[in-house]
């Protein structure tokens, strides 16, 4: 029959795709920022509707504990003040020892800020589309934030749309460390909300709300941003609880530190340290 | 009567409706909702599209236009390319061979076998995903959306015959 040919035709052409992906990632990639370059613009405007349409209900959803919250905020931002005399302390003390010691700082960051305008979802793919692309001198590997934390890195790079690999995908491989012990390790993404924690060396001790931040090693991103808490830890697995809410990402902002990224591995991270 | 020129391309027009609406469910799925938790198990609007189509109107949304927004939805959701394709496919392949028994029954028995094909749907797209990172996700993750997407069946069927009853109704 005509028509079960033409079926057979299509899926083997489907797997034709998924092998050549396999073998030539730069080809699909770039047929894949083409298209998404062409529905970026749909998306943009798509998204805002929703996007204000959740805003809507977080603020209804807020008038009704303002009362707590203004009590909560108010002693936090007591708590706060407490911090920001310490930072104010320790940031003088810091540019004074780093003239002590003739420091050099790297370049300053800069920042394209975009907007979250697809997230596929699914299951499979952890991953989302924001409004700033290569015309805003985005490339691929650079970090993307928002003040929480770590976002992503940038997977795809098209004309206005750039893919953002979130840390929690199968695929994201990132090093951190521990703020506080400086132990090294990799947080690895499995497709579930809560990334895990492989290459740890022997006898690490981790406990739950431990500080997670980029290590800087490998050159892809600067040390220091912070990524997320260890939320459990045991049985061989640890699992961290990133700093990011993937339902609250609306702007994010994609950093460039000027490292070169893991191709270029000679350019040291850690010299390159950020100064803000 | 002959139909005139402007009644042609209104036919042509109504009959790309199928393959549009497709297409803007697959764009329609990667809008941001901002619901906690959701991403993770958004349902999978083109599927149900697909499967509605292939059971009422195969001659409007053949198997070439199911491979393209299979296409649409890899580069879009940033699946590997053809895993969507893939599964579009066999999903009109499996109920076009099962047509005749869907004709004249009722949306309980349409709503089981789309439960029925969706379990396949997801599984399929499981496996292709696993073959082509070589890594096992997560299983119940893929369950969850699996849920949700035959839950939200019903609701987007509803538009669709909606839809097949007013604007594809002289065809």
């Amino acid at each position: 029959m005509a028509s079960r040919f033409g079926y057979l035709g299509l899926v083997l052409a489907a797997f034709a795709l998924m092998l050549l992906g396999k073998a030539d990632l730069v080809v699909m990639e770039r047929v894949r920022a083409h298209v998404t370059d062409a529905v970026a613009p749909v998306l943009a405007v798509i998204s805002r509707p929703a996007a204000t349409f959740d805003r809507l209900v977080v603020e209804a959803a807020a008038l009704g504990d303002l009362r707590e919250q203004n009590a909560a905020l108010a002693a936090e931002n007591k708590r706060l003040m407490e911090w920001q005399a310490a930072a104010r302390k320790l940031a003088l003390e810091n540019t004074q020892l780093k003239a002590l010691l003739n420091f050099a700082p790297g370049a300053e960051p800069g920042f394209v800020t975009g907007r979250v305008i697809a997230d596929s979802g699914g299951a499979f793919v952890h991953s989302i589309l924001v409004s700033a692309g290569k015309r805003d001198g985005v490339t691929k590997g650079q970090a993307v934030i928002t003040g929480d934390g770590l976002v992503g890195r940038v997977h795809g790079v098209g004309t206005r749309s750039v893919r953002v690999l979130l840390i929690t995908d199968l695929n994201s491989r990132i090093p951190v460390v521990l703020e506080a012990t400086r132990t090294r390790a990799i947080l690895a993404g499995d497709n579930s909300e809560r990334p895990r924690l492989i290459h740890l060396p022997p006898g690490a001790v981790m406990n739950p709300g431990d500080r997670i931040v980029t290590s800087g090693h490998g050159g892809s991103f600067p040390p220091g941003i912070p990524v997320g808490v260890v939320s459990a830890a045991g049985d061989g697995q640890i699992l961290v609880k990133p700093y990011v809410q993937r339902d609250r990402l609306e702007y994010v902002r994609v950093v460039d530190y000027g490292l070169k990224g893991i191709l270029d591995s000679t350019f040291a991270a850690e010299g390159a340290g950020i100064s803000k | 009567m002959k139909p005139t020129f402007w009644q042609r391309m209104d036919l042509l027009a109504r009959g790309f409706t199928p393959f549009g609406l497709t297409l803007i469910l697959v764009v329609l799925g990667q809008v941001p909702l901002h619901i906690p938790g959701f991403a993770e198990v958004a349902p999978i609007f083109p599927l149900m599209a697909v499967y509605h189509w292939a059971i009422y109107r195969p001659d409007l949304l053949p198997a070439s236009a199911v491979f393209f927004a299979g296409l649409l939805q890899d580069a879009l959701s940033g699946m590997p390319f053809g895993v969507n394709a893939a599964v579009f496919v066999i999903v009109h392949m499996a109920v076009m061979s099962q047509q005749i028994f869907f004709q004249g029954k009722s949306f309980l028995i349409v709503w089981l076998g789309f439960s029925m094909v969706a379990a396949g749907a997801v599984t399929l797209t499981w496996a292709l995903n696993a073959l082509v990172f070589a890594a096992m996700t997560s299983v119940e993750a893929a369950f969850i959306q699996y849920l949700v997407t035959v839950g939200v069946f019903p609701l987007l069927a509803w538009l669709l015959v909606r839809w097949q009853r007013t604007v594809l109704a002289q065809m």
